[in-house]
């Protein structure tokens, strides 16, 4: 990609978070919480927007199976607790919720743990997972702290509560 | 992380015990017949250091285990040596080296900086003026996720993205591959060290030496159709790539065996291990091995099982592409 358009792209998403809530297209949604709404937490970068076709400059091979499942469109932030550790909140909108659970499943191993988020999440030691309607919601720590997994369910649930009921 | 000073001191002391080089000599020679037989493989150096396992990785253990790993592979007795053999590589002493990192999975899993700083140290040691080394990936949150800040400062080590520097205009083909190669790789460096980070790898199954030459393009994604196959060893094939990618130094000093390419941390693992080499498809036969073994330690199926073997290890090591060898009885493996 060319750097001036490669530039364009990045602020364009950083200016405006292009999800649309179901059943009303011309609705914007931001899904993240700013710095301090949820204790602790502070948003640490821009939001970036990535609609399917790009998903690849985001997650490389990864693209392929959101892309079987239907995404629309992702978007991504970067959040830090208590100077504690940092996180990573991405938003998928997917076409439909099968598409929403798809992912989610996929995501789920043995060690995971079931948590009641929305309709249905769950829990790993670093991460946490949710499905909402047609949206998948990944957050995601990069190290390991004491309490970070009931910090990282209150992000999750602060995400949870700005996505619209479908 | 160990001064220079303290470098070459320690390698004169090596030079020492290892006696004079017309004993050396003598030495080499008794074990001439050996080295013939083995100059016929492919060597992979897989050094590992078990202690490194922590959040804060210990940059002296590193450059330790980073020191051993050139040394066993390039048959070098001191480190020193070891690395102007490397830096020789590039052809003239004004060479840039290109160190190729990936930071595409995000914080949690791209090429640690502690093993960048770490080469790009020892490379200054061997003699390589620091505005002749360039520390690059696709863009700039590709080069933050491993920790590393963009400087183009030409005195100091610079570090950029392609995004800086632009693709040639010029479309290059090879086989099924039709890529515009970045200009880092083909104006700025004279060779480069892949620096990738083992994954598994959602479509290719793996991704380590061959599949990280995927961030040197414009457009990657039009290389994954079949499972990344045959355009891994397509793009491998390609003269800016096969003449200038001398060497890996493959981390794998954590990885994740599942859910790759991106940080799933419920499969985060840590083999603590360095990977050299310079037949990169030999590197990722040995590293196919390494994320089998723990996949099966782990209750997984193999990838071939999920059905995304990476086939096109395979395929660069045909006839047509050439690229290296994926025969274990020809891959020369040393484990330290």
């Amino acid at each position: 990609m060319h750097r001036a358009k490669y530039f364009v792209a990045i602020t364009a998403a950083s200016m405006i978070v292009a999800f649309t809530a179901a059943g009303c297209k011309k609705t914007p949604i931001d899904p993240f919480p700013s710095s301090g709404a949820i204790a602790g937490w502070q948003k640490t970068s821009d939001t970036r927007v990535f609609a399917a076709k790009n998903l690849w400059q985001y997650i490389d091979g990864d693209a392929d199976r959101y892309i079987k499942a239907g995404v629309v469109s992702a978007a991504t932030s970067d959040y830090k607790y208590q100077d504690r550790f940092d996180a990573t909140v991405d938003v998928y909108q997917m076409s439909d919720p099968a598409g929403a659970r798809e992912i989610l499943d996929a995501d789920r191993s043995k060690e995971a743990a079931s948590v009641q988020l929305a309709d249905g999440g769950i829990v790993y030691e670093q991460s946490v997972a949710f499905r909402k309607g047609a949206y998948f919601v990944r957050v995601v720590a990069y190290q390991q702290a004491p309490g970070m997994q009931q910090a990282l369910l209150e992000l999750a649930h602060g995400v949870e509560t700005k996505l619209p009921v479908s | 992380m160990k001064s220079r000073r303290e470098f070459l001191k320690q390698t004169a002391a090596g030079a020492m015990i290892f006696g004079s080089s017309a004993a050396a000599d003598k030495l080499r020679l008794v074990a001439m017949p050996s080295e013939r037989k083995e100059a016929a493989a492919s060597k992979v150096v897989v050094a590992r250091d078990p202690s490194l396992q922590s959040a804060q990785m210990s940059e002296t253990r590193v450059l330790d285990l980073l020191d051993r790993a050139v040394v066993a592979y390039t048959g070098q007795e001191r480190p020193l040596d070891a690395w102007k053999h490397i830096a020789a590589q590039r052809g003239s002493a004004d060479g840039t080296i290109g160190l190729k990192t990936n930071g595409l999975g995000g914080r949690g899993i791209s090429t640690h900086a502690v093993l960048i700083h770490a080469v790009s140290e020892r490379l200054q040691q061997a003699g390589v003026k620091p505005g002749n080394i360039i520390v690059w990936d696709r863009n700039a949150r590709d080069l933050n996720a491993c920790g590393l800040t963009i400087s183009t400062d030409p005195n100091g080590v610079r570090c950029f993205g392609s995004d800086v520097i632009g693709f040639e205009d010029h479309t290059e083909t090879w086989a099924s591959a039709r890529v515009r190669f970045s200009k880092i790789l083909t104006r700025e460096c004279a060779m480069v060290i892949n620096l990738p980070i083992l994954k598994d790898h959602s479509m290719a199954g793996l991704t380590f030496a061959m599949k990280n030459m995927y961030g040197v393009v414009e457009s990657p994604w039009e290389l994954h159709a079949n499972g990344c196959n045959p355009g891994v060893a397509d793009l491998n094939a390609m003269p800016a790539v096969r003449q200038k990618v001398r060497y890996t130094i493959g981390d794998a000093l954590s990885s994740v065996y599942h859910g790759g390419p991106g940080f799933h941390p419920q499969y985060l693992w840590h083999p603590n291990a360095i990977v050299v080499g310079e037949d990169c498809v030999a590197i990722d036969t040995v590293a196919w091995q390494m994320l089998e073994r723990k996949r099966s330690e782990a209750g997984l199926p193999s990838l071939a099982a999920e059905g995304r073997a990476p086939h096109y290890i395979g395929t660069a090591a045909d006839a047509a592409h050439d690229l290296g060898t994926n025969d274990l009885k020809r891959i020369h493996l040393m484990e330290i």
